[in-house]
């Protein structure tokens, strides 16, 4: 080839990726082929530190369509109709440029969820910052929010919920994980492939520029000082012409025109040219001088792995570029035929008549994988799995509680989600506060069913135990979905943590999966897809982030109508606690916020009764037999029981003297952490029914007390009344409005 | 008699579908859905014209500016004026601000900040195209979801506003109190939506469409059913 060759020890590739690209190809390599492979290469795309470790997660069932490898997965929900979601992260370009790294966050999984054809109808989002009160923090939690909202709001689709955790191992790595999920018939599925030689390649949308050139190299390096020199690398996101291009793509295939779709995100043109190839088992050919570029001094590497926000990369049947030109034109959307669809297994790119890439596809998609080394961390020596805090005085639950009510991880969210748009769409039934998870009705695709998404982690417990609190993570998202009443059918995952080439970062990497697979067995539901990002490792203090799997888990309810929500419904409602309480306080609210140590046991899913209660509450939810349900997860019983009173303004008397747990003692009964439990209210009539249907699989359903027109939060133990007596409507101002308190310097309503 | 409804389409709608299945599936009406440019030629068949919300434009330069300069809403003005309503949710209120159909400007929230949330609607006066089977004092409950949407108006315009019973929309506590803390966005009197002075186009910047079904309502109320009947009522009128 007639270009300027670049020297094998100046490729930014380790030995093993030079010898596999080296063993085909024997010869120089060019500049643009370099970049190509480089980033193709990168941590981000290849999961090369991951992939060996990811087949441990079960991803087959009944409902699934597309599972991993996709750009998002598919279930069947019945109905002719399929569901899309993925959730991703943007943490490193989040950490540089919080408006700007979130907005483009959401733009990129929109386009996951559209590239398969579906329409994105819900966002969700999961933040992890250092402690609330930081200045730092709170500069990247306005502008991050800012973000989301800004680009959420302006594409027009609704916030589904979300999550936030604060622990100062998030002071300079944030995590920003976004979540979005649509609606498809199932007949209309797009795959990212180009089967058919003669066919032909259209670049929809924005113009290619340098922002977001490297995003994806940039991504799988730590942050350190010069990273603020990176901040070319973090792409701008343009949601007006989003919102133009969902529409324009969803009429192209709805017109029936489209052969195969993908939407250019990590690695730019790179990426499409060669994963559509490698999918379709042909071959890509294009012109570099088709694409539009937005600075005239591009370099053709540049261009080439560009992550410039807002395009889609289009397969179309000679015969029906005009009329998919058409649709475009409609919208305004610029876009070029780049080539063609070939059956060399090659990708080609010329640049004023020559060729100056030309690699096989499968060079650039299936690089090999990295063999790391997981070590055993000693940290976890130094912990006190048996640790127990002196037991407080009677006098000291008051404040203890009024405490962990105003704890950064417990406050209200609310000042958050306001700056969202939860309503449009028409679909949210269960909006962000009202419910474990977002529920959204699929009226609009004449169905009477309904989805729930929800997001969860738990750093914390993660940090402590790897296995146990991965597997915890999981077992929460899918309590969150039960609780509202719906079958959680399947979960994808994002995978945070430090540097995998750290030996004891990858042995937490290892055993949070092997938790979240082993959960996933119990459970029965399969993982359809994942993001992992390595590298949230802070140099300037030398710290990983802790470990923190999300999931997204998606619940399916047969009639929307019945999902149910948090918020208590009438005096005199008997409270009912279901599932056994166990001493497991490490990592727990309790014991961070009030006894400042992360020692003590963290919660341990029980794979035998996981699946049967979730199945139980999702049962008595849709039998219509209780009035309102809630999970019991951060803050434990305590925070459930007023989370309930607050969204109703009603109080409740309790009496934990009477619930199952394998400890008399006051506090763990109140904060312990347990999995599997939830809250339930029911009339009188149904009480028997609620305790039978548990009572089959031996699960507890305990009276522990009632719903009250008093506005107080009252709590005894057998003999010893009103161990803790709070008024509601003080516990409330301080949980409702101490974010905003914090964030705007005062309260505004 | 039939009813001839048209919703049109920008670039950049976000709450256009939403405002045709309201008007389809709870109001059961048969409404055209048209792209800007087709609603151009045949504005002159409809009895009544919605703008829908969203992000016309990408909100840019200001919010609806742009979508009041595209060619149809030259048309839209010559069919006000010959006394079809004309109504303007969200966005679409802003779009008949910049266009001059109504007075005023929307500027930003008070807070700086996007909000969403429901709001209660207290109404100020029943001869409005989407207010007149609403008795005045009424309190609807209906959510707004902006970052533009304080109303704001100089002292003699509020004045004639007043006085010519052009406020439509206040916002109030649940009992149709007006205070402070009633007032989401900072908009000037609590104001929510008005009326041009023959009442027959109308803007306001929380969502009735949103508001239509008791399963997307947190008190399973169903008040923007009111907004759409008084429509009803307003062409079987005339």
């Amino acid at each position: 080839m007639a270009q300027e060759t670049i020297q094998q020890d100046e490729i930014n590739l380790t030995a093993e990726e030079k010898a596999a690209v080296f063993k085909v190809l024997q010869r120089d390599l060019t500049l643009p082929e370099a970049a190509m492979l480089e980033v193709m290469n990168s941590e981000h795309c290849s999961y090369k530190s991951s992939r060996p470790i990811l087949p441990l997660l079960p991803t087959e069932g009944p409902r699934v369509i597309c599972g991993p490898g996709e750009d998002a997965g598919v279930v069947d929900i019945g109905d002719g109709l399929a569901l899309v979601f993925k959730l991703e992260s943007h943490n490193h370009p989040s950490a540089l440029d919080p408006y700007n790294g979130a907005a483009t966050g959401v733009g990129g999984i929109i386009r996951d969820i559209l590239c398969m054809g579906a329409r994105p109808i819900g966002l969700l989002d999961s933040f992890r910052f250092g402690k609330l009160s930081d200045p730092h923090t709170k500069w990247l939690l306005k502008h991050v929010t800012k973000g989301v909202g800004g680009y959420g709001n302006c594409v027009g689709i609704a916030n589904a919920g979300g999550e936030i955790e604060f622990d100062p191992s998030f002071q300079i790595n944030c995590l920003i994980n976004v979540g979005c999920f649509g609606i498809m018939r199932k007949d209309e599925l797009a795959l990212s492939t180009a089967t058919t030689p003669g066919d032909r390649l259209i670049l929809l949308g924005g113009s290619t520029g340098r922002d977001g050139i490297g995003g994806a190299s940039f991504a799988s390096k730590d942050i350190t000082e010069e990273s603020e020199s990176d901040r070319g690398a973090v792409q701008i996101g343009d949601p007006y012409m989003k919102k133009l291009i969902i529409e324009a793509t969803l009429e192209a295939i709805k017109s029936g025109v489209v052969e195969g779709l993908k939407d250019l995100g990590a690695a730019g043109v790179t990426c499409s040219i060669s994963e559509t190839a490698d999918a379709g088992g042909t071959g890509t050919e294009i012109d570099l001088e088709k694409i539009r570029i937005r600075e005239d001094d591009m370099e053709p590497w540049e261009i080439l792995v560009s992550e410039s926000q807002e395009r889609m990369f289009f397969v179309v049947k000679p015969e029906n570029v005009s009329k998919i030109g058409a649709i475009f034109a409609k919208y305004e959307l610029p876009y070029e035929d780049l080539g063609v669809v070939t059956d060399s297994g090659k990708c080609v790119v010329n640049h004023k008549g020559k060729p100056i890439v030309d690699l096989p596809a499968h060079l650039l998609t299936k690089p090999p994988a990295a063999n790391r080394t997981a070590e055993y961390p000693d940290y976890l020596d130094k912990l006190d799995r048996k640790w127990l805090p002196k037991e407080p005085e009677t006098k000291e639950l008051n404040d203890i509680c009024r405490k962990i009510m105003a704890s950064d991880n417990i406050i209200s969210r609310e000042w958050v989600y306001r700056q969202y748009d939860t309503e449009v769409g028409l679909y949210s039934t269960i909006k962000s506060g009202q419910g474990d998870g977002g529920v959204f009705r699929l009226t609009e695709f004449g169905s009477k069913k309904g989805i729930a998404a929800t997001f969860d982690g738990n750093s914390h417990h993660c940090y402590l135990d790897p296995y146990n609190g991965g597997a915890g993570v999981l077992m929460e998202a899918c309590s969150n979905v039960a609780a509202v009443g719906a079958e959680p059918i399947a979960f994808t995952d994002c995978l945070n943590f430090g540097n995998p080439e750290h030996p004891k970062v990858f042995w937490t990497f290892e055993k949070v999966v092997e938790g979240i697979a082993d959960a996933a067995k119990a459970l029965d539901i399969p993982c359809v897809g994942g993001n992992v990002s390595f590298y949230n490792h802070d140099q300037v203090n030398n710290v990983a982030v802790k470990p923190s799997p999300v999931i997204f888990a998606a619940g399916l309810i047969d009639d929307v109508s019945k999902a149910m929500n948090n918020k208590f419904k009438a005096p005199k409602q008997h409270i009912i606690l279901i599932g056994e309480t166990r001493t497991e306080i490490g990592g727990s609210e309790y014991t961070r916020v009030i006894h400042q140590t992360e020692n003590g046991q963290v919660p341990k899913v029980d794979f035998t009764t996981a699946k049967n209660t979730l199945a139980d509450m999702v049962s008595i939810i849709n039998s219509e037999l209780v009035t309102a349900s809630h999970d019991l997860s951060k803050g434990g019983l305590f925070v459930t029981l007023t989370e309930m009173a607050m969204a109703s303004n009603l109080g409740y008397n309790i009496d934990i003297h009477r619930m199952p747990a394998d400890t008399e003692r006051v506090d763990i009964r109140l904060f312990s952490e347990t999995h599997g439990r939830f809250l339930v209210t029911v009339i009188n009539e149904n009480l028997g029914k609620v305790v039978a249907q548990f009572a089959q699989h031996q699960i507890p359903a305990t009276l522990i007390g009632t719903v009250t027109e008093d506005k107080k939060l009252l709590i005894s133990n057998g003999n010893d009344t009103n161990i803790i007596e709070l008024p509601l409507e003080e516990i409330k101002q301080k949980w409702k409005f101490r974010m905003e308190e914090e964030m705007e310097g005062k309260i505004q309503k | 008699m039939p009813m001839n409804v048209v919703v049109i389409q920008f670039s950049g709608s976000t709450c256009d579908r939403d405002l045709v299945n309201a008007m389809r599936n709870v109001m059961e009406w048969d409404v055209d859905f048209l792209w800007h440019e087709k609603a151009m030629k045949n504005l002159e068949k409809y009895d009544a014209i919605f703008l829908p919300g969203g992000f016309t434009y990408g909100d840019h330069l200001r919010a609806g500016i742009i979508a009041a300069f595209t060619p149809v809403m030259g048309k839209v003005k010559e069919r006000a004026k010959e006394g079809v309503p004309v109504l303007g949710i969200c966005n679409g209120f802003q779009i008949l601000v910049e266009s001059e159909l109504l007075p005023g400007a929307l500027i930003g929230n008070e807070t700086l900040r996007f909000s969403c949330k429901w709001t209660n609607l207290r109404v100020e006066t029943e001869r409005s195209a989407a207010t007149n089977i609403a008795k005045k004092g009424d309190v609807w409950k209906v959510p707004i979801a902006h970052g533009e949407g304080r109303y704001f108006l100089d002292k003699k315009g509020l004045k004639d506003l007043n006085e010519n019973d052009q406020i439509v929309w206040r916002y109030t506590t649940e009992t149709g109190e007006l205070t402070k803390e009633a007032n989401p966005n900072g908009s000037i009197e609590n104001i929510a939506g008005i009326c041009n002075l023959e009442g027959n186009v109308v803007g306001l910047m929380p969502h009735p469409e949103r508001a239509a079904e008791s399963t997307l309502s947190p008190w399973e109320t169903e008040d923007g059913k009111f907004y759409f009947q008084s429509i009803e009522k307003f062409l079987r009128r005339s």
